[in-house]
């Protein structure tokens, strides 16, 4: 595990306190969906991040301002962090017109166009094109933004993955690859998936530059993820970084998780990325249980207010269903 | 005005290269579209004209090369991608069909897809089964696509500055027998409309309506129709959505009978929903009920006796109205 540094400095204490609530966010946000999905205030399909907080966080750090990012239907996390207010990611679950797609989305269409977050997308696979694409705008306008471009190993296996990686790598485009291997695909483990396990190597046939990062450990995905940044904002090209990770909660609430064992599932959670990470910094000095209780309250506290606003929140009128199929008004 | 003879092919190129002179962000990308000089020698020149970066040759990865265009289009450029044909379009209809059509609402709003796709489309050239296909008529199924069909050279030279202003995803048929297709074009001949329909030849015993190289078909069979006293109306659809119902309706309450003409196949096809759509509208003007004349519900085979019998023909048009007509 990467070693936290030792903190001396005000800044550095900041900012590892900072990594740490940003995992617990999502987790606890998370948390929250599951009850709120028992109670069917959020319907349809509902995919959890809790056990890969650490990947998100970590990337989210190297990401700019003008950077565009293209998610899974697993995007809550990236989603938040990015900066999508938790009212309207929430307020989307919940299927209101305040959400941050306006109630037609839901959990796997979180879009923002704020912050570049171009979805949500549940066709696996079906993102990467787009953010080859985005790539390749930044590219021919000379803009300093770069794509960022997320998916799990699942998508290793369908043809536009390899099509994407092709492409972004034969015009040297500016996308970071970030492939969050959690090691199933819905329910088809790795090695009943790809006939070649090391990740890095399909990436390499694409002379792409390629690193497997420890997804369990923040200050690891972090580092990876400036690193790859670094090299894709210098025009050097793609990036790929594989991200080992585990999803301790099933694929979806429809899963019945038959294809795992559930030893293993609780091996992994006793190494999962928030206790690892929250037990270094008590280490550290950094961290202690005034300080997490500090940060628990402020979590619960917007979690609280962000299902008091999407409770509160108005349906669309039916009247307006047919909006949004093409643009209204002049071209863009 | 000055007139020009010119192919369809070389109009589809003006309309290309004012495009491309016209706005920076315009490029267009598809395979074999710049060095090859683009599989039906549309984009010949055009490489040498304005360079690698706004003509870029694609691998053969039809749903990549799609999807990169929406990602482009949504990063600020215009985009036209080049599908060699409708049938590699199916390679790419996740990108089509999953991602342009749907991200606007999906979005609530936030995300259009300026994205201009042409393809080339249709049957006739005994390319056998996997290279005949019609499935305009199937994408117009989606809402969240404009899809047009350009038949004449003002068309093929107007729509496409049309397509590119329009905020939302426009796929363009061009079919394939089009291409060499010559006859005069003004000078500055510039956009038309890609939502309305067009009366091609007026008459009042039936209304022709169709759209793409069956216009001309159907021009064919209603100038032989017209030599037996049978006065047909040719109505070109144009766009196939938004299919413009004012001009079709209009048309068969003045000649009180409709014969669709579609390459596309019978079942669940456009010529179903153009043939429901005059049911509903304009049932009790009608003096017969709707005839379709369609591809034949086979693959389309090779062999040139075979393929023309499977397709709609000129005499099989006359025949349907003699038919319907009673003469």
């Amino acid at each position: 595990m990467t070693k936290a540094s030792t903190a001396s400095s005000h800044r550095d204490r900041e900012h590892h306190l900072s990594l740490l609530k940003q995992m617990l966010r999502v987790r606890r946000f998370e948390e929250k969906c599951v009850e709120l999905y028992s109670q069917q205030k959020i319907r349809g399909f509902l995919h959890l991040y809790i056990g890969e907080e650490a990947v998100c966080t970590g990337l989210m750090q190297a990401v700019s301002a003008d950077d565009a990012m293209v998610a899974t239907y697993r995007e809550h996390g990236h989603a938040l962090l990015r900066g999508i207010p938790m009212n309207a990611v929430l307020a989307e679950m919940y299927g209101k017109q305040e959400g941050c797609s306006g109630g037609r989305g839901g959990s796997m269409h979180l879009f923002d166009k704020a912050t570049h977050f171009i979805g949500g997308n549940a066709i696996v696979g079906g993102g990467m094109p787009v953010a080859v694409g985005y790539a390749l705008a930044a590219k021919l306008r000379k803009l300093k933004a770069i794509s960022w471009c997320v998916f799990g190993e699942g998508a290793m296996a369908e043809g536009e993955f390899h099509e994407s990686m092709n492409l972004a790598a034969l015009w040297q485009l500016p996308v970071v690859f970030c492939c969050e291997n959690n090691y199933y695909a819905m329910g088809t483990a790795l090695d009943r998936s790809e006939s070649e396990t090391n990740l890095l190597k399909h990436a390499k046939s694409y002379r792409i530059n390629a690193q497997s990062v420890d997804g369990m450990d923040v200050l690891a995905t972090e580092a990876a993820s400036h690193a790859a940044a670094k090299w894709v904002r210098a025009g050097k090209g793609p990036y790929f970084l594989e991200f080992q990770t585990y999803r301790f909660r099933a694929h979806s609430m429809f899963d019945p998780e038959r294809y795992r064992e559930k030893a293993e599932v609780h091996d992994r959670e006793q190494h999962g990325p928030i206790k690892r990470y929250g037990e270094q910094l008590r280490e550290l000095g950094i961290l202690d249980d005034t300080g997490l209780n500090t940060l628990e309250a402020e979590i619960a506290q917007e979690i609280q207010n962000a299902v008091d606003f999407a409770e509160a929140g108005q349906l669309e009128p039916v009247a307006s269903l047919s909006r949004f199929v093409y643009s209204e008004g002049a071209a863009s | 005005m000055a007139t020009q003879e010119i192919t369809y092919r070389e109009a589809a190129r003006e309309a290309l290269r004012a495009a491309l002179h016209n706005d920076e962000r315009v490029f267009l990308m598809g395979e074999d579209v710049g060095r090859y000089g683009g599989p039906y020698a549309v984009s010949l020149g055009l490489l040498e004209e304005f360079g690698p970066d706004r003509i870029r040759d694609t691998p053969l990865s039809e749903s990549a090369f799609v999807g990169a265009g929406i990602g482009a289009a949504l990063g600020g450029m215009r985009p036209i991608v080049e599908i060699m044909t409708v049938n590699f379009s199916l390679l790419a209809a996740d990108q089509i069909i999953n991602t342009a059509a749907t991200y606007l609402h999906m979005s609530g709003g936030q995300f259009n897809v300026p994205l201009v796709i042409r393809m080339a489309t249709g049957a006739g050239f005994q390319l056998a089964a996997q290279h005949s296909h019609s499935l305009e008529g199937w994408y117009a199924h989606i809402p969240g696509l404009k899809i047009v069909t350009p038949a004449t050279l003002e068309d093929v030279r107007g729509m496409l500055p049309t397509a590119l202003a329009d905020p939302d995803p426009v796929l363009i048929f061009e079919h394939l027998a089009l291409y060499n297709r010559k006859g005069q074009l003004v000078e500055d001949a510039g956009p038309v409309d890609i939502d309305r329909a067009r009366v091609r030849r007026q008459g009042t015993a039936v209304s022709l309506i169709t759209y793409g190289n069956s216009l001309w078909k159907c021009i064919e069979a209603a100038e032989q129709l017209a030599g037996e006293g049978i006065d047909a109306e040719v109505v070109d659809l144009r766009s196939l959505r938004p299919l413009d119902d004012q001009t079709i309706m209009a048309s068969v309450r003045k000649t009180r009978r409709a014969v669709i003409v579609d390459e596309g196949w019978r079942s669940g096809s456009l010529s179903a929903e153009i043939a429901a759509r005059i049911h509903e509208q304009a049932f009790y003007e009608l003096d017969a009920p709707v005839v379709r004349l369609c591809s034949e519900e086979v693959p389309i085979p090779y062999a040139k006796h075979l393929e023309e019998a499977a397709l709609p023909q000129a005499e099989k048009i006359v025949r349907a109205v003699r038919e319907l007509l009673g003469t």
